[in-house]
């Protein structure tokens, strides 16, 4: 039975753009969309308005300019985003692919990541791809740049230490600021012939050997595959069917053991190709049938204008930036996965989620440096100068926007494919969770007095945002936190606070 | 007997209701729900730019144009449809959009209807130059359900003498998509999924269905619909492009003189519903008398 279930994995897996058994990584980023400085733009008041423009003005300024206060309230948090404590690690999600897009126009290079555990002689994958690939547009990519990149835009823990509240009494009495300043945070062509299958190209490219795949009808192509070893889900003929229609062919690949053992690699790298289309998506379809629960995908965007999102799906940024109990710092990996599983639970399992968005030129905190211009190329990123030809000592500019969703997907929840569009957008955002220090001198003066009355309510406010982010037990989180213990002495009826004097 | 009287009584006021009322209900209150609930990208102070700068506009052309009477019902429709569907971080570019949906109806006339849907323009303007972007996924079942469910009962509400272009559009459009799934011998969860969008109700429910920009008559509106819906398809299939009922409504629009040529009919008035046809009001008398000299409206 249990060799059954095996089998069965690796049958899904062949078929699919994922790899089996993969274990991806986690990754994600911190930054908001900021949106502060839009004030500027409400003049537009005319130079000289009549009477009655200037009474429909009298009524409509007042309401614009409430809208800038509130705006310019909300602006004045600092864009600090703490120091770097953990991030959430690689293999924390089970069946997990990752690829990354590099996309600009209607130029793209996709590279998909390969993390297949197994017999190497079982690995498979069939992808459908829009246009036949020369050889030259199939290439290998490096599997620590691609760790790189996932490390640097994972989702990540920051802390803060709170300040003897005394002497920071002191200075906002000084400086008249009262508000709490905390980041916001072929072998058979004539078979072929008569299944109606043509093998467009044929390719060895480094430890792979590589198929370009039309066929005229779904059965054909499916029953090619299988005399071919490539094993193929019960189901999956409608899918290809339905791909082949949309005048999709397919890259088929398998590993050259003669190829990878004079290589003498160990892993398999991952598998780049480069095409020109207008379809910007990911075909999922073919990894959801006969799939056994969930996948997941990371995806990684390198563009030049901004962040993309999907067009047919929700995305939605995780929340973020939220001050979480001090004791999480040994358990962030469990945090992130719960957190995770909690969110796609409230988008009905049908949202896609932002993990990372943020220029290629720097971070804060950085959970990894930014990739340098080199590991950009080698992940497809061709609009960029070589490094060769900038000038010695200079800073790169990287014209390059990073941004990372993460999906679990089934059948039921994403039928279509993934279609994506690039936005102007270039706000950041990061999954960022804050740890927050509290102060533990022991100098007396009235704000300390009130600063440790505060902080039991902090700690309760605390365990709320965790039992809320990742369904824990509110009672044991509490237990966890020790807060019965905290300071009770401490707490005084309003009415013993009003008349303490 | 009193339940007659009753139900008389709404009806006759319903008749005299003016439908875009309840469109303003219904879109304020799905952007509303889009704020709090599904934290769309837009920010207060973008839904006050363009609110205010539509109203603005309308105040400032009905001043030029020395027209009698400011109404901002209109502009509002076309603002709030605005603040659901334009994504963009700069104000200025709000500002501009609801500038030129708004402006556009005093200048980009044809035998004194306006051409393009204003919304429609803007959006596409804006999407065109790279500006700003439309989120056409970020709906999510339960506001699209709960905005299908407004959009149909705004038609039973308001009467909706111009009701035909709306469901022709959404019979062709969706019509097409499942024969397409058909063809490709794909589940009907997929059309289902494409178009569960809340942009394509809007696009439905407010734009296409603007009685100053589509045909006259009943016919050429029709007509109209399935041109819109089959350019919105190939947009979308063929240059992969997402939002393409929208690209589709721009690029049909020019034809609407043309189509009203073919087919003529009589000009829509907001404060007196008809479907177009040549026959006798069914309206009570109206007690303004439709003077010899109707003043040019914009609306």
């Amino acid at each position: 039975m249990s060799r059954h279930s095996t089998r069965d994995e690796a049958l899904l897996g062949k078929s699919t753009l994922r790899l089996p058994d993969g274990v991806g990584q986690v990754v994600s980023n911190c930054a908001h969309a900021t949106g502060t400085a839009h004030c500027d733009y409400l003049r537009i008041t005319p130079a000289c308005a009549s009477r009655e423009q200037r009474r429909l003005l009298a009524h409509l300024l007042p309401i614009l300019t409430l809208f800038v206060t509130l705006l310019s309230w909300n602006g004045t948090a600092s864009a600090f985003c703490g120091f770097y404590v953990a991030k959430a690690d690689t293999k924390l999600f089970n069946k997990a692919s990752e690829v990354v897009i590099a996309r600009h126009h209607n130029k793209t290079v996709i590279t998909m990541a390969n993390d297949f555990k197994g017999d190497v002689k079982e690995f498979a994958m069939v992808v459908p791809v829009p246009t036949v690939l020369e050889k030259d547009q199939i290439h290998i990519g490096e599997a620590a740049v691609l760790k790189h990149l996932a490390d640097y835009s994972a989702p990540r823990l920051v802390e803060y230490f709170d300040q003897n509240p005394c002497t920071r009494y002191e200075m906002e009495q000084k400086m008249g600021v009262l508000k709490d300043n905390l980041p916001a945070s072929s072998p058979a062509r004539e078979r072929g012939r008569a299944l109606g299958v043509t093998v467009e190209a044929q390719y060895t490219v480094g430890e792979y050997d590589i198929l370009i795949l039309s066929a005229k009808e779904s059965a054909g192509l499916e029953t090619w595959l299988s005399e071919n070893d490539y094993r193929i889900p019960f189901g999956a003929s409608a899918v290809l069917h339905s791909y082949l229609k949309q005048n999709m062919k397919f890259f088929v690949a398998k590993v050259n053991l003669g190829e990878q053992a004079k290589l003498g690699l160990t892993h398999l790298r991952p598998l780049q190709i480069a095409f020109e289309s207008p379809k910007f998506m990911l075909p999922i379809r073919l990894g959801t049938v006969n799939a056994d629960g969930a996948q997941e995908l990371f995806i990684y965007f390198l563009t030049k204008q901004g962040r993309v999102e999907t067009t047919n799906y929700r995305t939605v940024r995780l929340p973020d930036a939220l001050e979480i109990p001090l004791y999480v710092k040994d358990r962030f990996g469990d945090f992130y996965r719960d957190l995770f599983a909690q969110q796609v639970k409230r988008e009905s399992e049908r949202g896609v989620f932002v993990e990372y968005a943020w220029d290629m030129n720097w971070c804060d905190p950085c959970a990894a440096n930014p990739l340098s211009a080199e590991e950009l190329r080698g992940l497809g990123v061709f609009w960029q100068e070589s490094p060769g030809r900038m000038g010695k000592g200079m800073p790169m500019a990287q014209n390059v926007f990073l941004t990372r969703l993460h999906v679990r997907y089934d059948a039921a929840h994403f039928p279509e494919d993934l279609m994506f569009q690039e936005t102007t957008d270039r706000s950041n955002f990061q999954a960022r969770y804050i740890l927050r220090h509290p102060w533990t001198g022991q100098d007396d003066c009235p704000a300390a007095t009130a600063y440790r009355q505060q902080l039991r309510e902090r700690y309760e406010r605390e365990a709320q945002t965790l039992a809320n982010l990742t369904g824990w037990n509110i009672g044991d989180i509490r237990k966890a936190m020790n807060i019965a213990s905290l300071a009770t002495i401490e707490e005084k009826k309003w009415y013993q606070r009003l008349w303490a004097n | 007997m009193r339940t007659d009287s009753l139900l008389d009584g709404l009806k006759t006021r319903f008749s005299s209701f003016d439908p875009r009322l309840y469109q303003i209900a219904s879109l304020s209150t799905l952007l509303l729900y889009g704020l709090l609930w599904l934290h769309f990208d837009v920010s207060i102070s973008q839904i006050a730019v363009t609110l205010g700068t539509a109203l603005l506009t309308q105040y400032a052309g009905i001043r030029f144009y020395r027209l009698p009477v400011f109404d901002p019902r209109s502009p509002l429709i076309s603002a709030l449809s605005l603040c659901l569907l334009l994504r963009t971080n700069d104000l200025a570019i709000a500002a501009l959009a609801s500038f030129i949906a708004i402006g556009s109806k005093f200048v980009i006339r044809w035998k004194d209807k306006h051409l393009f849907n204003p919304t429609n323009l803007a959006l596409v303007v804006v999407l065109a130059s790279g500006l700003g972007w439309i989120s056409p996924g970020q709906w999510g079942q339960v506001a699209w359900f709960g905005f299908l469910i407004a959009c149909l009962g705004s038609l039973v509400v308001t009467r909706a003498a111009r009701a035909d272009v709306t469901l022709a559009f959404l019979a062709f459009y969706v019509g097409l998509l499942t024969a397409r799934a058909i063809w490709l011998g794909d589940p009907l969860t997929i059309p289902l999924h494409q178009i569960e969008s809340g942009a394509l109700l809007i696009f439905a429910f407010f734009m296409i269905s603007d009685p100053k920009t589509t045909p006259d008559s009943r016919t050429g509106r029709i007509i109209f619909a399935l041109l819109v819906a089959l350019t919105a398809l190939y947009v979308q299939f063929s240059f992969f492009k997402p939002n393409g009922p929208l690209w589709g409504l721009i690029a049909c629009s020019p034809l609407v003189p043309f189509i009203d040529w073919m087919f003529p009919g009589t000009r829509y008035e907001w404060s007196k519903p008809s479907s177009g046809a040549f026959s006798v009001p069914v309206s009570l008398p109206v007690l303004v008398p439709s003077s010899i000299s109707q003043p040019r409206r914009i609306s």
